[in-house]
């Protein structure tokens, strides 16, 4: 109200835009602030990674990388990817559709569980699982009885990334499904198509980079997370250790040069995810 | 083909939006639904499409009862009040999906489907556009297009809400007069919803009025316009005059000589039209004085006071062609006398 009633004189906005721009010296200290804090705390681990990991020589590095228990860790980390990435996909699209599409009783409940693993530490979900499948779990005599291991095995591992890699598509779409309503599905349906014909035509065209930058952020995850997964593992050399985990044990062991090995693995995904979420981020904004 | 709507109810919660709705539609015709918005034109039409259940009531196309049927199966087009065009999609994409996604034995051949998508272009003269996306189309293009692409599955009844709702003026007017030539052409059954009273009576043959749910009136524009059934029709169709003569306008009205309290009812409705205005000397027989005046192109919109003073102070307005306004000659605050020809009485 006040500054409306005010004449805009030029006089005015020229000394605004002067209010705006802070002396030189401020804009590169602050420049120089950031700077640093991102080299100290990004850049200088990264280098020290690959140095570390290269300490050696490039033989070290291969062969680090070659042998046995680091293998099963890469191959155990790519299973959990392969099998996680896909259900929580499918589970993201079902949950956003029936959160953006229907009217339901329980419906912002359902929205609010679908936040919870990012608001429980993950030490906590790995945990449960403990609870839930351990030898004195709740489900432990059954499945002793019956010889499933599920708490020290791939499959508590699996189910822990689950549980820890499930808000990541839902969380990308709901916002842009609820944004972009449902007349051009209407419309669809009304034109004769299939429920089927009218989401592979028409929904599935418009989540697309959504999608995708939620299934990317979803496979760094599964492969990276740690906390729950340390849990539910049990660490066995060669049988349940994921990357993460195998980068711990082999640092604990002072085998550096496996340990920076792995982690520079790792430290890859990292970037190529970086770069494929920027190359979305601008495919989205220029849709 | 023809649509008959039989006592059509719809709840939302304990919101009563649509009730005991009537409605016949013959074959071929265009009818408008027109009534303030949130009166239940939309949920209306979507109930009539299939894209929203009825909690009471059948929908009846040509004969045949398609309450039970859903969206897909009804065979109706449906034009968006925003559009809905499909925004990944070219223009021809759009205008082609109808047909791509019919089943296999049914679906013509892209060559077939291509001469047909290009009849409809040119039909609402977009061809020269085929190429572009939604995005890149003014707001009456994509309306067209929007028409289009319902056309091209060859509906049995066409269903337009507030087609030209989110355009400008001139564009509203263009289209208007588009849409019944277009109309004229093909001959399909169509409903056109609007909350624009003019708008309903220069496009359709019959105008159904909607209020609160239900059907206050239905009938030709000149019906409705020179017989409205109720106060609220006569409100909405049109400008007019309200005089209550149990209040403080009796006072006034009868003193003029004007109107006399009617066995039909105590409220009257008078057109502006319908007020004849001279200019008089005797000033203290002269009912009103001449306030202000409006252009309004052809006709002039004249303000009138009442010299009464304890009537109500609500400005009363006459309207007259302009070159009859000319020869009174006129000007702010002359007294004038007045002449009602005709009212419409209301209880
Ligand atoms: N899905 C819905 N849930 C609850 N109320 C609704 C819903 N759709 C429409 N309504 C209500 O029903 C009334 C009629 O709506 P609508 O048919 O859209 O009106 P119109 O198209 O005439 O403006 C409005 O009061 C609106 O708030
Ligand atoms: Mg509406």
């Amino acid at each position: 109200m006040h500054t409306a009633a005010q004449p805009l004189n030029k006089d005015k906005v020229v000394t605004q835009q002067h209010a705006l721009q802070d002396p030189i010296w401020v804009r590169w200290g602050l420049i120089a602030i950031a700077i640093s804090f991102i080299s100290l705390f990004i850049c200088v681990p990264l280098g020290l990674v690959i140095f570390q990991a290269f300490s050696k020589g490039l033989q070290a590095y291969w062969s680090a990388l070659s042998n046995t228990d680091t293998l099963s860790a890469i191959k155990l980390t790519l299973l959990v990817a392969v099998i996680t990435v896909p259900l929580n996909t499918l589970f993201g699209v079902v949950s956003a559709w029936a959160i953006t599409r229907f009217e339901f009783k329980g419906k912002s409940f359902l929205t609010t569980l679908i936040d919870i693993p990012f608001s429980v530490s993950p030490v906590i979900s790995g945990f449960i699982f403990v609870l839930l499948f351990g030898a004195e779990g709740w489900f432990g005599k059954i499945l002793v009885e019956h010889d499933i291991k599920i708490i020290f095995a791939a499959p508590g591992i699996i189910l822990a990334t689950l549980f820890i890699t499930f808000p990541f598509v839902a969380r990308q779409l709901i916002p842009l499904m609820q944004e972009m309503g449902n007349q051009e599905e209407e419309a669809a349906l009304s034109l004769g198509a299939s429920g089927w014909k009218t989401f592979f035509s028409v929904t599935l065209p418009n989540i697309k980079w959504a999608l995708l930058y939620g299934v990317l952020l979803c496979n760094a995850r599964a492969m990276g997370e740690f906390g729950a997964v340390s849990v539910v593992s049990g660490h066995i050399r060669g049988m349940t250790n994921t990357l993460p985990l195998h980068v711990e044990v082999s640092y604990n062991d002072y085998d550096v040069v496996s340990a920076f090995a792995s982690a520079s693995i790792l430290a890859a995904l990292a970037i190529v995810t970086l770069i494929l979420k920027t190359a979305l981020e601008w495919k989205q904004a220029n849709r | 083909m023809s649509i008959l709507l039989s006592d059509i109810s719809k709840n939302f919660g304990t919101f009563a939006a649509l009730n005991h709705i009537n409605l016949d539609v013959p074959e071929g015709e265009l009818v408008a639904l027109l009534g303030p918005s949130g009166c239940g034109k939309t949920t209306l039409l979507r109930i009539i499409a299939g894209l929203e259940h009825t909690d009471k009531g059948r929908v009846i196309i040509n004969g045949q009862d398609k309450t039970e049927q859903t969206v897909s199966q009804r065979g109706i087009g449906f034009v968006f009040q925003h559009y809905a065009l499909f925004r990944h999609m070219t223009v021809f994409e759009n205008v082609a999906f109808g047909l791509r996604v019919k089943p296999r034995k049914d679906r013509p051949s892209n060559d077939v489907i291509a001469k047909k998508v290009h009849s409809l272009l040119e039909l609402v003269q977009l061809d020269w556009l085929h190429n572009r996306y939604p995005d890149q189309l003014s707001g009456g293009q994509r309306q067209r297009i929007a028409l289009a692409r319902a056309l091209a599955v060859e509906p049995s009844v066409l269903l337009l809400d507030e087609p030209f709702g989110a355009l400008d003026a001139s564009v509203r007017k263009d289209l208007r007069q588009w849409l019944r030539n277009l109309h004229h052409e093909l001959h399909v059954t169509s409903i056109f919803v609007t909350h624009d009273q003019e708008e309903a009576m220069e496009v359709a043959s019959r105008v159904v009025v909607l209020n609160h749910g239900q059907i206050e009136q239905q009938g030709s524009p000149s019906d409705i316009y020179d017989h409205p059934a109720n106060a609220f029709v006569s409100k909405f169709i049109g400008q007019t005059n309200i005089f209550d003569l149990d209040e403080h306008d009796n006072d006034w009205l009868q003193t003029a000589g004007l109107l006399q309290p009617s066995q039909q009812g105590k409220i009257a409705h008078v057109r502006p039209h319908d007020i004849i205005i001279k200019k008089t000397d005797n000033h203290h027989t002269a009912p009103a004085t001449l306030k202000d005046w409006q252009h309004l192109g052809a006709l002039i919109r004249i303000e009138l006071v009442k010299n009464e003073s304890n009537g109500s102070d609500a400005p009363v307005f006459a309207e007259m062609p302009n070159d009859q306004f000319k020869q009174l000659e006129l000007t702010k605050g002359d007294k004038v006398k007045l002449k009602i020809r005709q009212a419409h009485w209301f209880h």
